[in-house]
């Protein structure tokens, strides 16, 4: 056990904690997707490179949205907007749970003191077309991190199979910091010039995001950019794997993905706004999954998942 | 001394749920592989904890005994070939074969011994087995591999200790992981690797390592510590035994720790807290013995620490105050639209968008139906229609509420709740949990008219729903619950001794419900009665009442009404209990024969009505005024429901009919005599099938 550990003072030092920790262990440390989802693992890094036989190893926080659960910044840890840390390797390693064990320490949980726990639970992701088995990870009752093999991603098998992290930053770091109510949390060191607690940089724009997401956005509006992103991902993924530019074989498995990510994040908001029934529900699903789906079909087409010119008849 | 063997499978966390099962289907798995090859063995124990499954096993054979196989083969003067092919078969040189004298003359036998396997061989090759086929609920591939287990699992140890008492470890290898001697134990107390001879070794070193193999051990130590905890507080644990189970499915070293609910919470209600705590945190209630209050909770820990588990405890408060946060949240929201302006209806609205079942419509489709069917009822149960009615339209309205949303198994307990809070009378209030009970045979059964009358109004359209559509249980396939419908159907109208014509109520349902399906049919009423019959038969048998009872009081009309079927049928019981009744059924049975055999000898039916005035003996006139006097007390007995009475006034038959068979010799010589003693008979089967038609009881 490290004892040279000390508490984190901020929100962020936790961050860059785990950070130079994955970095430490090998993870490539990427940065956050530049579109709204709903959790890291819809992240490309994450969703596509489980992919196909070619390792990887990956660490990131991102930023992700769940409109459903905006509270208008009241609630002591539920947020509309929050941070997600995510660790990505393939294969997944025989010493998986240690390492992220000693990346709980890294932040100054004390396993000394603290109860961990791995409690089942298998994650599924019905828009992603994806499962696998693991735990969440309990430090004292309190979830901390999600921990999973994944078995399947886009209807493909993964073999290998990745190992996943996901942990939920702020609530990890409430915990850690030992903050009760998420908007006093410090963000930078309390110490600094301009010291900003968490509230100081999101209590605003939760209120703002949970009115927006709850009552005013406008359905119908989200509704023809939910078809529209489902019509261009279709659209981009019809499209000859050949350029004729370039003489390329270029397969644009990642911008078919980002439409299919948008169509996600617009259902999610049109659920938010209650207008879709339970059997819409499923039904709306079912489309993004298809998405997903036919989006893992052409990324196991391209270099990144291990295709080979020669290996295709 | 005999060779024990142990053998443990160390892996990542195990799901509770999945441990104890997955520890017998080890200890099956193995002790039948073992049998098959011939190992037998004295004893074997199975255990689990999250991140073992172990098995111990005692006197096992050192060996499989050898075995010897005999072969017939060719006769002695057969051709060479036949020889040298049985030869080739038999893996034997022709000076291994035996030349026996058989009645058919000389002929050779093969005598193919088989050595006995070693253990160590038979058990590698068992264990792999297991491993690769175990039967997992659910399995998983990690890393590069293609096995499948739980969750990666890591170790293999596998120790047979031989007569003397000498360890070795079975030299096994399933996809790279070497079976060793070695275990590991507490994740955090005690890690380092352990090197074990036998199971007495093994258990005691993982004790000391902070592990306690047993689940049962450690499910004990966890509900005596927890209740020592509470009781010295003048408290008491909320018993629940899944949640034990899981917890103790948790844990390799549990440490009880009890915690206070922040008194922000204190208020909201008792279920709310119960299942908020219970499925999001697996904490164990606390409640206060006097008020009721939930006041406390339970948590297990899986270490000690060297602050008491403080830390432990402050962290899982501060996760219970979260979570009750939100419960709080839903709980106020859910309250301001139930005291809003629209009320509960504005759940009840938003039920028009959430399908029931795509052939039976919505859910307000499924409340109207239920509102229309409690009008009906309301009446005949001696319930106010308008009160029925509302508690119908309002009982299922909490399913669109916020904390039904988030726990479904609070439906209708919270609907009371914001029935409540709404202003609406405590009868509607009261029905929307009870409306759904009973749940099963042992549930309780509401007694309030309004719950009575919407638990009604909700199964039996529940029944003609699904009977339209063609929907009912068939063998082991029972989706919908429909038996259970029908036995809270019973349940109701017994339990509460309602009289209601189900008959009439349930052409009601087939006209509330209409045509359905792909054919467009009604639910035949007659059909789902006998289903409810069918059921009504288990339910009465499980309460002791013969099934061939009730076919006999089924045999006599007025089946639509299970109370009065009921109270005929136990009534019936009740005097067959006596030698009256018994002989009287003898007698019945006497008559029924005699005149069964003369109607099918002379195709006639016998039911005329016998004379008087052809009675020749007294025992025969005595009979014809016992009949007279019968009938003339039963009819208004059976009307008047009074079936102690109709009964007893059946009974009274005994003794004329007895008497009536000593005396007299029914095929009398005169055919006019013998016409008329038939149809004596006859009446004697009429009269009794007032009451219940008694060529149906049995033995």
């Amino acid at each position: 056990m490290a004892d040279t550990v000390t508490t984190p003072r901020s929100f962020q030092e936790i961050i860059l904690r785990l950070q130079a920790y994955w970095a430490k262990h090998g993870c490539a440390i990427l940065q956050p997707y530049d579109m709204e989802v709903g959790a890291g693992t819809f992240h490309p890094a994450t969703t596509l490179r489980s992919l196909g036989s070619q390792p990887w190893a990956a660490a990131y926080v991102q930023p992700s949205r769940r409109p459903t659960d905006g509270r208008y910044g009241e609630n002591p840890n539920r947020l509309q907007h929050y941070y997600q840390y995510q660790v990505l390797i393939k294969p997944s390693p025989p010493d998986l749970q240690a390492l992220y064990l000693g990346s709980l320490e890294a932040i100054g949980v004390d396993m000394a003191l603290h109860d961990i726990r791995f409690v089942e639970d298998d994650w599924e992701s019905p828009t992603l077309g994806a499962w696998g088995l693991g735990w969440e990870v309990w430090c004292d009752g309190m979830e901390v991190s999600q921990f999973t093999y994944f078995q399947q991603v886009g209807g493909h098998d993964c073999t290998p199979v990745s190992g996943e992290l996901t942990y939920g930053l702020e609530r990890l770091a409430m915990y850690v910091l030992g903050v009760d109510h998420v908007m006093d949390m410090p963000f930078n060191d309390p110490s600094a010039p301009i010291p900003l607690r968490y509230g100081d940089v999101f209590k605003q724009t939760e209120e703002e995001y949970a009115r927006w997401n709850f009552d005013v956005a406008n359905t119908d509006v989200l509704l023809r950019h939910f078809e529209e992103a489902e019509a261009e991902c279709l659209a981009i993924l019809a499209v000859d794997h050949d350029d004729p530019k370039t003489g390329k074989r270029i397969v644009m498995a990642h911008p078919a993905y980002d439409q299919c990510i948008k169509a996600s994040h617009i259902f999610n908001l049109l659920d938010a706004r209650g207008v879709i029934s339970v059997t819409e529900r499923q039904a709306y699903i079912g489309r993004v999954r298809a998405l997903a789906k036919q989006c893992a079909d052409a990324f196991v087409q391209t270099r990144a998942a291990g295709w080979q010119p020669d290996a295709v008849a | 001394m005999m060779p024990d063997l142990l053998i443990e499978l160390f892996s990542e966390e195990i799901p509770a749920r999945m441990q104890a099962r997955a520890a017998q289907d080890l200890k099956k798995l193995v002790t039948d592989g073992l049998v098959d090859a011939g190992l037998t063995y004295g004893s074997a124990a199975a255990f689990s904890t999250p991140r073992r499954l172990t098995l111990a096993i005692g006197d096992l054979l050192a060996a499989s005994p050898t075995t010897k196989e005999e072969r017939k083969g060719p006769r002695a003067d057969a051709p060479q070939k036949a020889i040298d092919g049985f030869l080739r078969g038999a893996g034997l040189q022709f000076d291994q074969l035996e030349r026996r004298e058989t009645p058919k003359g000389d002929v050779f036998f093969a005598v193919i011994e088989k050595p006995g396997q070693p253990a160590a061989d038979i058990v590698a090759k068992v264990l792999e087995d297991a491993i690769r086929n175990f039967p997992w609920p659910k399995s998983m591939r990690w890393g590069s591999g293609s096995l499948r287990w739980v969750r990666p699992l890591h170790s293999i140890l596998c120790v047979l200790s031989d007569e003397a008492g000498l360890a070795s470890v079975v030299p096994l290898e399933v996809d790279g992981i070497v079976a060793g001697d070695v275990t590991f134990g507490h994740r955090f107390h005690a890690p380092a690797p352990l090197r074990v001879t036998g199971f007495e070794d093994y258990a005691a070193k993982l004790r000391r390592a902070f592990v306690c193999l047993d689940a049962a051990e450690r499910a004990d130590a966890i509900w005596n510590d927890a209740c020592n905890q509470a009781f010295a507080s003048g408290l008491e644990v909320i018993e629940d035994k899944a949640l034990l189970t899981e917890v103790a499915g948790l844990v390799e070293w549990p440490v009880v720790l009890m915690g206070r609910i922040d008194a922000a919470f204190l208020d909201l209600p008792a279920e709310v807290l119960q299942t908020s705590m219970k499925e999001h945190q697996k904490f164990f209630s606390v409640r206060n013995v006097t008020t009721g209050r939930i006041e406390r909770f339970i948590t297990v820990a899986n270490r000690e620490t060297a602050d008491q588990g403080a830390t432990i405890l402050a962290g899982n408060q501060k996760v219970l105050a979260a979570r009750l946060a939100d419960a709080k949240f839903f709980w106020e929201n859910d309250l301001r639209v139930a005291s809003g302006a629209a009320g509960m209806q504005t759940w009840v609205d938003t039920l028009k968008a959430v399908t029931f079942h795509n052939k039976l419509g919505t859910q307000a489709d499924l409340i109207d139906r239920m509102a229309q069917m409690a009008a009906v009822l309301a009446p005949q149960l001696g319930a106010d229609a308008a009160l029925s009615e509302q508690a119908a339209r309002l009982a299922k309205a909490d399913l669109s509420s916020e904390m039904v949303y988030e726990f479904p198994e609070l439906q209708g307990i919270m609907g009371g709740y914001y029935a409540r809070a709404a202003g609406l009378p405590e009868a509607v209030a009261q029905a929307a949990p009870e409306h759904y009970a009973p749940l099963g045979p042992s549930d309780a059964v509401p007694h309030a008219p309004i719950s009575v009358v919407v638990a009604l109004a909700e199964k039996i359209d529940k029944l003609t729903g699904f009977w339209a559509i063609d929907e009912k249980p068939t063998g082991s396939k029972d989706p919908f619950a429909l038996r259970r419908a029908a036995l809270g159907v019973i349940r109701l109208l017994i339990e509460n001794d309602l009289s209601l014509d189900l008959d009439a109520a349930l052409s009601a349902a087939a006209a509330i419900v209409g045509p359905r399906g792909d054919a467009g049919t009604l639910a035949q009423p007659s059909d789902i009665l006998g289903f409810i019959h069918d059921r009504l038969k288990v339910y009465l048998r499980d309460q002791g009442l013969r099934h061939d009872i009730i076919d006999a009081c089924l045999g006599s009309g007025g089946q639509g009404d299970l109370a009065v079927l009921v109270k005929r049928a136990r009534a019936l019981e009740a005097v067959l209990r006596t030698e009256d009744g018994e002989n009287l059924i003898q007698g019945f049975r006497r008559a029924n024969n005699i005149l069964a055999q003369a109607e099918q000898k002379d195709g006639v039916e016998y039911s005329f009505g016998a004379d008087p005035k052809f009675a020749e003996t007294e025992a025969e006139r005595a009979l014809f005024a016992a009949l007279e006097q019968a009938g003339a007390e039963i009819k208004p007995a059976i009307a008047a429901q009074d079936f102690g009475r109709a009964v007893a006034a059946m009974a009274a038959l005994r003794a004329p009919v007895d008497g009536f068979f000593d005396a007299v010799q029914v095929n009398a010589e005169n055919a006019a005599v013998r016409r008329n003693r038939l149809n004596l008979l006859s009446q004697i089967r009429s009269t009794c099938g007032l009451v219940a038609d008694l060529s149906r009881i049995e033995g």
